[in-house]
């Protein structure tokens, strides 16, 4: 058993209130283990129960230009701006309905008013709830450094479980939303023991509608594989299809078996591929129905 | 580790007090501050029995350091009691029978007092999915639900009744 009590290792601690100063501290202590501090609710356990090692820590969360969410065709979510804040937010619930399930559906009040969605980001974890809905919202990542900066799809930057492309001396400073679709149904489901657990699985979908039709969709899962997945076979069935409930059926099906679970703790692969299954066809429909598309 | 002196308000009182960087917040209070009322469970953010309010909001003092509370406001079990008067939420805990062993209490009661305040109305769904993160492991939650639904509004109270 670890000791969870105390935090037993010792490194140097900075609190910068500029980016710039943020990013200079990033640049010099590269080659060190350098973290950075924003709600902590995973670092602090990891630090805890892994003996992960730290010698410098950047706590980021007086940094004044990341603590605002922008709302401006789009959402653009700063590195430091908490969960409970998002959740309070009537554009994310009326706009983005499977964020904000995704965001409430993790753990408790106390850890939400803590961590951060660019933290569930870069914790890479592959049940993290936030990220299949953003992945469905189409969010990039603004990633800055000393040197410059970049913009890139959020699809591109998780490379494995816990691993993303970020370089040392770089930070997400922003989440970048894009306007939705105005026909878009949007939906999240997970699945977990209890509520407020990690998910066994847990996913998003977007249908884009027009008319009977499905102009465009994603189905994206999480907890199936080293990372989110994206059902591409199963998104080409419904694609510029008149949408009906054989059609959704198949698509789910097909969904199932894209995915590549594995045995864990918290379920099996088996179970896993036949929960999936039901959990696209239910989620497709609230989708559908959200999108403004009837039932049959 | 180099000490730091950080300045913050404990109950309404301001506090000054050196912290090494890798103190952690319940520690701090409890065996620097002598506040004994908040507990430490897990130490992982699982059972939320170190919960404390930091501006107001509940968060998890096992997973907060110190130094990070610098020139914030925490309150803790010991800052919710007017002199000798308790707070409703302790007095309707005590009245229902919702204190059991005692040591998840001052978490449910803290993290009670926000939900509270941010909706007043709470309906008992409401109430059970803002709480699951306070565990009990005297399962009193049947209590506790009823405490916490007493303190809520008085419009509320005559549609459930």
């Amino acid at each position: 058993m670890h000791n969870t009590r105390f935090l037993t290792q010792e490194f140097e601690y900075f609190v910068p209130h500029t980016l710039s100063e943020a990013l200079d501290l990033l640049f010099t202590y590269q080659d060190k283990r350098t973290k950075i501090l924003a709600g902590g609710t995973d670092l602090l356990v990891k630090m805890k129960t892994l003996g992960i090692g730290v010698d410098y820590l950047i706590n980021i969360n007086e940094i004044s230009e990341i603590k605002n969410v922008e709302l401006d065709k789009g959402l653009k979510i700063g590195a430091a701006v908490k969960l409970s804040q998002l959740e309070k937010m009537k554009a994310v619930k009326e706009e983005y309905p499977a964020l904000y399930e995704g965001i409430t559906s993790m753990a408790a009040i106390a850890i939400r008013n803590m961590a951060t969605l660019v933290g569930n980001i870069c914790n890479a974890s592959p049940a993290g709830d936030t990220i299949p809905p953003l992945v469905v919202y189409g969010a990039k990542l603004r990633i800055v450094s000393k040197k410059g900066e970049r913009v890139i799809p959020l699809e591109d930057f998780i490379s494995g479980v816990g691993e993303t492309i970020l370089k040392r001396d770089e930070l997400v400073s922003q989440v970048i939303i894009p306007e939705p679709y105005k026909d878009l149904g949007s939906a999240f489901c997970k699945k977990g023991r209890v509520k407020a657990d990690i998910a066994k699985i847990n996913l998003a979908v977007g249908i884009e509608r027009d008319g009977d039709i499905c102009r465009d969709c994603r189905i994206v899962l999480g907890s199936v594989f080293s990372k989110t997945l994206r059902a591409y076979k199963s998104e080409e069935i419904l694609r510029g299809k008149v949408i009906k409930d054989d059609l959704i059926i198949s698509a789910a099906k097909r969904a199932a078996e894209e995915i590549k679970p594995i045995d864990d703790v918290r379920s099996t692969a088996e179970y896993r591929n036949e929960l999936a299954r039901v959990m696209v066809e239910d989620t497709l429909h609230i989708a559908w129905e959200r999108a403004g598309g009837k039932r049959w | 580790m180099k000490k730091m002196e950080i300045e913050f308000i404990l109950n309404g009182k301001k506090r000054k007090i050196e912290v090494k960087p890798n103190d952690l917040l319940i520690n701090i209070i409890r065996e620097d501050l002598y506040l004994t009322g908040t507990k430490y469970g897990c130490g992982l953010g699982e059972c939320g029995v170190c919960t404390v309010l930091l501006n107001g909001e509940p968060v998890l003092s096992c997973l907060t350091l110190a130094i990070t509370v610098d020139g914030k406001e925490i309150t803790t079990i010991e800052g919710l009691a007017q002199g000798d008067e308790l707070h409703p939420l302790q007095k309707a805990f005590l009245k229902n029978g919702a204190v059991q062993c005692g040591f998840c209490t001052p978490g449910m009661i803290l993290t009670a007092t926000a939900l509270l305040r941010e909706n007043p109305d709470a309906t008992e769904d409401e109430i059970r999915n803002y709480m699951r993160g306070n565990l009990c492991r005297c399962t009193g939650y049947v209590q506790i639900i009823k405490a916490i639904k007493e303190c809520t509004s008085i419009k509320n109270k005559g549609l459930t009744n």
